[in-house]
């Protein structure tokens, strides 16, 4: 079964490498522009895994991070944080929140791609 | 004449009974040895003779009373009289010699009182003196330090524990005055001496810190200092360092207790944006260079994907150059904006530019060059380091003088922009701006004989200024012109009021220090103790009622039994009615001098701020109170404190007195008038005759406000109305 990646992030010019690179790796991509609309999509279809954005329109990923934890249905979503708060504060934020790893911008593509693999093959 | 003495009396019967005993019984013992016939001869020869006999017993006793007399005037009232002397002497400090009389001893010791007196005296002399000098270096070192508080750049406080202000230097009054949210209005202060620096600051803000203050006292701290930063009615950022005010110890084991706090402020206002903005430019450079950078890295790595089709590698290169523009457009942003922000900064100094032209004039004079009038917008200030400056305009001078041999030079100052002026370097001459010119800006400059390792570029960098050679062909001038940066306008607002201000070591009163917030009621209060607001108004005429406005209000406070020279209200007011004609010649007021005033309904609110907490006095109160009371409806503003009428006291304290006008009792109190018939000088007029009043009052058993209040509603004055 084809895993299914969630990526949320507000800037077109990630996405289209993002989506690539997932779609490359056989994986079913969802797309979302902001926090909430994140957040709907989840709600419609549960994904294998999520690529997060944090400082997102509407709401962050740390909005996202921390109302999908709350929800018994979504403890064990694997997410991936990327981001370029690269303070110490907001990498243990994130992780306080439930992400389950971050990645700092810029970051190596193979590296993500190796990280997404790892997380779902975890999770599987 | 000299009083009977009993005591002489009482003698001289004595010595009679004495005498008149001893010849009765000495007469019966010869008798009785007699023999008839010599005690018929007795009688025949004495008989007849008896009133001689008794004559001369009456004689001798009028002898015997002077003698008396004498000896209890000599031995016994001379010594009471000089008890008496003696013993006024010593109940007062009457310096007088007393004249010795009666006996040697007596005279003795008086010579010995008076030798006594004496030294009392000089010992009275030496001690007074002592104290005078004593005081007057305690004086000497109060106004002291009060002229070097006003010379601190730094804006600083004292208060007493109850908040109360007992000093404040110049700076703090004007950086207060800028923030007040109240209209600037008759130069309304926040901080006066002995107004509560709780108008200012939250109190909670203030106790806490010196709950923390205390904490580390107790802990033994050396320093112990506290800070908050609040901000200010007119949004200004203050940070505030509080330090504690701490009793002298006569025991040095014990733990010194705080008696006040000093507080010294700095507007952090400007600080604050900068240090901001620093902080978003470096955030917007790393976090936000980040996501680009991340996009380009993304985009360049799936690039080298074989499965990219044309349409994909198109839209990478696509985002490559986007996030490339992106970059290169946050950069140029940042350059150009921060450019002023970020410069390391050379401690620049607020300078008027008048000042900075007249000490480069001397400087290049000083070279023996003839430096013209110079043409200088005086209003400017300018943000300078104005050593290196004027070393730079030296420099350049002598390089024009020794290369060109120009004599004579100009300097003009003129503003630029709203953050610039010109500051100008002229001369007639035929030079051309050529790099020789230019080429000066970077060599180390020469000053007299003297080589310095500054060059002029240096002294512009320092600016973050320009420089550049010009030609006006027209008046066949040359010039360089430096650009330099203006100092922004709230500072030149402080400087201009700073100068104006003379420094005068007067806003002080440690007397405060002892004194603790009053649980009585004003009216029990001590009229030594209280705060006063004393005012007076012209208006446009007698009647309020009528239509009658006021023109102009003074005010003046007394605080401690002090008149406050330099906390005064003085604001005219646009009365929006014509004033009478007749009236002018009374206060002086031309109609077009109140044109462009404030209305009393602004005001109104900043006398009613001047006057809080304090009672108000006026001469013939009965009828400005009326004017302010008239003004009630309409402004909202109620004068509700406890009013004293000068008028109403002087007739207390003179009742015989006929005139009662301001003018009399000045005279009475020997007070000299300067510019009676403007509401200030009058004010001032009125606070120096209350002044003396409250020591009159006391000694006529009027202490109190109540007293004093009641006295005045008894005197005939009081049934007088408006």
């Amino acid at each position: 079964m084809s895993h299914t990646v969630l990526i949320a992030d507000d800037e077109p010019n990630i996405l289209i490498s993002l989506e690539f690179l997932m779609k490359r790796e056989g994986f079913r991509v969802l797309v979302a522009h902001n926090g909430q609309e994140a957040l709907d999509q989840i709600a419609n279809e549960t994904p294998s895994l999520i690529l997060l954005d944090v400082m997102m329109p509407k709401k962050t990923g740390f909005d996202v991070c921390q109302e999908l934890r709350a929800q018994e249905a979504y403890q064990n979503i694997p997410i991936l944080i990327l981001t370029a708060k690269g303070r110490d504060t907001d990498i243990a934020k994130g992780m306080a929140l439930g992400a389950n790893d971050y990645m700092l911008k810029p970051f190596s593509t193979k590296e993500l791609v190796q990280k997404v693999r790892d997380m779902l093959g975890s999770v599987a | 004449m000299k009083k009977f003495d009993p005591r002489v009396a009482l003698g001289v019967a004595i010595i009679g009974v004495i005498c008149l005993v001893w010849l009765l019984v000495t007469g019966g013992l010869i008798w009785s040895t007699l023999a008839e016939s010599e005690r018929s001869a007795i009688v025949n020869a004495v008989g007849p003779r008896l009133f001689l006999l008794i004559g001369m017993w009456a004689i001798s006793l009028v002898a015997v009373g002077a003698a008396l007399r004498w000896l209890v005037g000599y031995f016994m009232t001379a010594p009471a009289r000089l008890y008496e002397e003696a013993q006024v002497l010593l109940g007062t400090n009457v310096k007088r010699q007393l004249v010795p009389s009666g006996s040697l001893e007596n005279r003795q010791l008086t010579n010995l009182i008076n030798q006594l007196v004496q030294q009392r005296e000089s010992l009275h002399e030496e001690m007074d003196s002592r104290v005078q000098e004593a005081s007057r270096n305690t004086e000497l070192e109060k106004s002291r330090l009060a002229a070097l508080m006003s010379e601190l750049t730094k804006s600083v406080v004292v208060c007493n524990l109850d908040g109360r202000i007992l000093l404040y230097n110049n700076r703090a009054r004007m950086q207060f005055r800028t923030f007040s949210s109240t209209p600037t209005v008759g130069g309304v202060e926040m901080i006066g001496l002995g107004r509560s620096i709780y108008a200012v600051f939250e109190r909670t803000l203030v106790a806490h810190a010196l709950e923390n203050i205390q904490r580390r006292l107790q802990r033994g701290a050396a320093t112990p200092s506290a800070q908050f930063v609040t901000t200010t009615p007119s949004g200004q950022l203050l940070r505030v360092q509080v330090a504690p005010v701490r009793a002298i110890l006569e025991n040095t084991t014990d733990k010194p207790e705080m008696t006040g706090f000093v507080l010294m402020l700095d507007n952090i206002t400007r600080d604050f944006e900068v240090e901001s903005y620093k902080d978003r430019a470096l955030s917007t450079l790393t976090e936000g260079s980040r996501a680009a950078l991340g996009n380009m890295q993304a985009a360049l790595e799936v690039l080298e994907y074989p499965e990219v089709d044309d349409a994909m590698h198109k839209r990478l290169l696509d985002v490559l150059r986007d996030e490339t523009q992106v970059l290169a457009k946050r950069i140029t942003d940042l350059k150009t904006s921060s450019a002023e922000n970020f410069m390391s900064r050379w401690p620049l100094e607020d300078m008027l530019g008048a000042d900075l032209i007249a000490a480069t004039t001397k400087r290049i004079e000083s070279l023996g060059l003839v430096v013209e009038e110079p043409e200088i917008d005086k209003s400017l200030w300018l943000k300078v380091e104005s050593f290196s400056l004027m070393q730079a305009f030296q420099g350049l001078a002598q390089r024009l003088h020794s290369v060109f041999g120009v004599q004579s030079m100009r300097l003009r100052l003129q503003g630029a922009n709203t953050n610039h002026v010109h500051l100008d370097l002229m001369w007639h001459g035929e030079a051309k701006c050529t790099e020789q010119l230019v080429g000066w800006e970077v060599e180390p400059l020469k000053i007299g004989n003297e080589s310095t390792s500054l060059t002029v570029q240096d002294v512009i960098e320092r600016h973050s200024g320009a420089l550049w050679c010009e030609r006006d062909n027209d008046k066949g001038l040359v010039f360089f012109r430096f650009v330099l940066p203006l100092a922004s306008p709230q500072e030149q607002l402080d400087n201009a009021a700073l100068l104006k201000t003379e420094s005068r070591p007067e806003y002080y009163d440690f007397d405060l220090f002892q004194s603790t917030e009053q649980s009585r009621s004003l009216e029990d209060c001590n009229l030594t103790e209280l705060a006063y607001t004393v005012f007076d108004t012209e208006t446009t005429g007698l009647n309020p009622a009528q239509g009658d406005e006021i023109i102009q209000m003074g005010a003046m406070r007394i605080v401690n039994g002090k008149l406050l020279q330099n906390e005064g209200f003085d604001q005219l007011v646009d009365p929006k009615r014509k004033i009478p004609p007749e009236s002018i010649p009374i206060h002086g007021i031309q109609p077009e001098m109140v044109k462009g005033q404030p209305t009393i309904d602004k005001v109104l609110p900043a006398f009613h701020a001047f006057a809080k907490d304090t009672v108000l006095v006026a001469h013939n109160a009965a009828f400005d109170m009326r004017f302010l009371q008239l003004k009630e409806q309409s402004t909202g503003i109620v004068f509700e404190q406890p009013v004293l009428d000068t008028l109403l006291l002087s007739a207390v304290l003179h009742p015989n007195q006929a005139s009662h006008r301001l003018e009399a009792i000045a005279e009475r109190f020997n007070i000299t008038i300067l510019g009676r018939h403007t509401a200030m000088g009058d004010a001032m007029v009125t606070a120096e005759v209350f002044l003396r009043m409250i020591p009159l009052l006391a000694e006529q058993g009027i202490y109190t406000l109540r007293q004093a209040r009641e006295a005045a509603q008894k005197t005939y004055y009081a049934r007088l109305k408006y």
